[in-house]
């Protein structure tokens, strides 16, 4: 007797928690849905390697080209801070987007280039170490690559 | 309350370059305090410029943006005395919209 009345408060125990993961569910996709409303990337800002960041941004082949200007400095004297632009000659640019392959967080900054907005853009990132900074522009639908290592000295976590 | 863009916006042959600093630690959330704990991600998730009503540039960032983001575009049109707009949004749900003149 004794036994089945623990069995069923073990049954009310489960029950309950399940409760409780359920409305963290709820909690999670009111969440979601706040996102869907500001179309941030969270799948592409959250990656953490390259290929993963490339598939979440929609990226499926990538050529290198010419065409494109990465200009990032040699040597960064301080990771927190390490300028970087990214230019290109392609017509109907639409896209362009930065990324640091050691980085936790791999993508950095993504542009949406309208009509009558030069295809040209600079910012500032932060790089932990001694990486490759990479810039994928989209370019009347697809897209191309270029890449050039950046040697770090002091990283940019302590920020 | 976070704190105002510095905006300068130039425009010369016809193109007009915007210069935005916007002011925002940009915390990755993988920064500890002296003693310990983790310092929450908070950092400015979408920007957006416009100029007469009419998106000029769109930008998403992640943690990897350093603090306190700069950037810098062009785009065709704008004369001198008109305006160019810029507004951002964190992940904490902030936002702040500022204006610049555009000089020639």
């Amino acid at each position: 007797m004794s036994n089945e009345i623990d069995l069923n408060r073990r049954k009310a125990l489960k029950a309950g928690s399940g409760m409780g993961l359920l409305a963290l569910f709820g909690g999670l996709s009111l969440l979601r849905s706040t996102e869907a409303l500001a179309e941030w990337n969270k799948a592409a800002f959250s990656s953490k390697a390259m290929d993963e960041a490339l598939t979440s941004l929609g990226v499926t082949t990538t050529e290198s080209n010419a065409a494109i200007q990465l200009t990032v400095p040699e040597i960064a004297e301080n990771g927190s801070v390490v300028p970087v632009t990214v230019s290109s000659s392609l017509a109907n640019v639409e896209q362009i987007s930065i990324l640091v392959d050691k980085n936790p967080s791999v993508l950095a900054a993504s542009f949406t280039f309208p009509q009558g907005t030069e295809a040209l853009v600079t910012t500032r990132v932060k790089m932990g170490q001694t990486a490759n900074v990479v810039a994928i522009v989209k370019a009347d639908g697809k897209f191309y690559r270029a890449a050039k290592e950046v040697k770090v000295t002091a990283g940019g976590c302590g920020g | 309350m976070a704190n105002p863009m510095k905006i300068r916006a130039t425009a010369k042959d016809g193109v007009t370059e915007v210069k935005i600093l916007m002011q925002h630690d940009m915390e990755t959330g993988l920064r500890k305090e002296a003693d310990g704990t983790l310092i929450p991600a908070w950092f400015i998730t979408e920007v957006k410029a416009q100029y007469q009503g009419r998106t000029v540039l769109e930008a998403q960032f992640g943690q990897s943006v350093s603090k306190n983001p700069y950037l810098l575009f062009r785009f065709k049109g704008g004369t001198a005395g008109e305006k160019v707009s810029v507004s951002w949004v964190d992940n904490k749900g902030e936002s702040r919209t500022d204006e610049a003149t555009i000089a020639a």
